[in-house]
């Protein structure tokens, strides 16, 4: 058990998917102090990645609990939603709250997340946004099929809510200004196979496309667009173009921010007291040369969560989780662990049934990232045996990663 | 009661892996552990509902294939978050080269 002594009040801002695990994690490893999670959300903790998927789809989007109120009471977790932190006063150690009142904190995390960009041109304000179960349900009140739906943004969130209007039977373009979809997730190969699935779907896709303004039109909308004669007219438009960290509360109480508010590999800020985890923060990965990233991922927020809360009970963790996200668009699944930037050349592996997996391997022969698709979950086992190799920094043979009928796991062992 | 229905050949599952079996409409999860033990849970995980046969196996734990949620297949705990519940287990026993599950 870590050494406790000292820490007897723990205070988690945000209420997303990584404060809520802290919430779990701190219980878990027997601290029997008080926990508060204040977020600004007016709902109890709740999965955010259905929202553009399957919950987008369904009727009536109810909340995927993370911590259920049932948990949350066994665990003695003080939940204050509804409640924005205004300020942390670092010399008193105090969280201050919006309607004045003061939270003590031996340890404090910052789990604020991120929020969606919005458009930077005339009339930007017309275009939906999602990252809250509320901007799901305003959202899924204008889709239905034969709605036309304007989708700025072919990233992952674009694509997603894409596929799962298109599913609800809206007639839908996507827009994206760089020359290819995805091309912040993914190797090229890997988007094109999506994008070929949204044209099989009748989703377009069309890249370097620049969008210049929305204005009103006939009770919808239209959107201009740079070198075209005519705008695109849409029911509705939606944004799908990447997220701001939220570090504003950190910035104003003096701590370091460099995308994302700077942690060490202990997700510790430059205030010994203070951590952050999730979206909202940047850190030096030591698997990538200790380059600072930030990331936007499920995954990523529970595995922060895991560390800052050992480090947060005075334990000595290293954050070096192999960064990992998936994606649903129809019955298509997609996988992805490591960082493919450093990568000297590819291999395919090919299972002949619409599954592929392509793996990176930086010069040196060591696997860095590998990315599956397929039906459903179809590639899952080989991407997690990729997620362990890259983690061990091994050096698979080619053959093999590229041979279908041989086995990944036997690497591992080897 | 007892309710002992095949599932499947021993030989059709590799040694530590896992194959989906469904039986009236009901998916399962039939394991093979590292000693050549076979195992049988509900089919789906507990957390969102993910067929778990696409998952990994490592000694005796299965990951789920989405959001790595860990069970015990041997017992049916769960390890850690994101589970919340434990996983439903099937006695099961191999005879003439079959694998049998009692659905109770």
């Amino acid at each position: 058990m870590a050494a406790t002594g000292n820490v007897e009040r723990i205070v988690v801002v945000g209420t997303g998917e990584c404060g809520a695990r802290v919430a779990r994690e701190l219980r878990e490893r027997g601290f029997a102090g008080a926990i508060t999670m204040i977020g600004d959300e007016p709902h109890t903790t709740y999965e955010r990645p259905p929202l553009s998927k399957s919950a987008l789809i369904s009727d009536e989007i109810s909340p995927v609990e993370v911590l259920p109120v049932a948990r949350l009471a066994e665990f003695d977790v003080e939940l204050m939603s509804g409640t924005a932190v205004e300020s942390v006063d670092r010399d008193r150690m105090l969280a201050v709250l919006s309607d004045g009142g003061e939270v003590p904190y031996d340890r404090l995390l910052l789990a604020t997340g991120a929020r969606a960009r919005t458009l930077p041109i005339a009339g930007g304000e017309f275009a939906l946004t999602l990252r809250t179960i509320d901007d799901a349900r305003a959202l899924r009140a204008q889709l239905g099929p034969g709605r036309s739906v304007t989708v700025i943004g072919a990233g992952l969130i674009g694509l997603e809510v894409a596929a799962s209007a298109r599913q609800l039977g809206c007639d839908v373009t996507v827009l994206e200004v760089a020359p290819r979809a995805l091309g912040r997730a993914l190797p090229a190969e890997m988007a094109d196979v999506l994008v070929k699935r949204h044209a099989e779907e009748g989703v377009e896709v069309l890249c370097g496309v620049v969008p210049t303004g929305i204005s009103r039109l006939d009770g919808g909308l239209a959107v201009g667009v740079e070198g075209f004669d005519q705008p695109i007219t849409a029911d509705v438009v939606i944004a799908g173009i990447g997220v701001t960290p939220n570090v504003e509360l950190a910035q104003a109480a003096g701590l370091r921010c460099e995308n994302g508010i700077a942690v060490n590999d202990r997700l510790r800020t430059d205030d010994p007291a203070i951590f952050a985890a999730g979206d909202c923060c940047s850190f030096p990965h030591p698997l990538y040369g200790g380059r600072r990233i930030r990331l936007e991922s499920w995954r990523n927020a529970h595995d922060q969560a895991v560390v800052a809360a050992a480090n947060m009970l005075d334990g000595d963790e290293q954050h070096a989780a192999v960064p990992w996200f998936w994606s649903d668009q129809y019955d298509v699944g997609l996988q992805h662990a490591g960082l493919a930037d450093e990568a000297g050349s590819a291999v395919v592996r090919d299972s002949g049934n619409g599954s592929q997996i392509r793996f990176a391997l930086a010069l040196d022969g060591r696997l860095v990232a590998a990315s599956g698709v397929g039906t459903g979950t179809s590639t899952a086992k080989d991407i997690r045996v990729a997620e362990m190799l890259i983690a061990a920094g091994n050096r698979p043979d080619p053959e093999v990663l590229a041979d279908a009928s041989a086995s990944l796991k036997e690497l591992i062992k080897s | 009661m007892s309710n002992w229905t095949r599932a499947c050949g021993t030989d059709d599952i590799d040694n530590e892996d896992v194959i989906p079996v469904a039986i009236d409409g009901h998916d399962y999860a039939v394991y093979r552990s590292p000693d050549d033990d076979y195992f049988a849970t509900d089919g789906h995980c507990t957390h969102e509902a993910f067929l778990l046969a696409e998952g990994l196996v490592m000694d005796n734990i299965i990951e789920c294939p989405k959001h790595n949620g860990r069970f015990d297949y041997t017992t049916g705990e769960g390890k850690g978050a994101p589970i919340c519940e434990d996983l439903r287990t099937y006695p099961v026993k191999v005879e003439g080269g079959s694998v049998y599950i009692d659905l109770g």
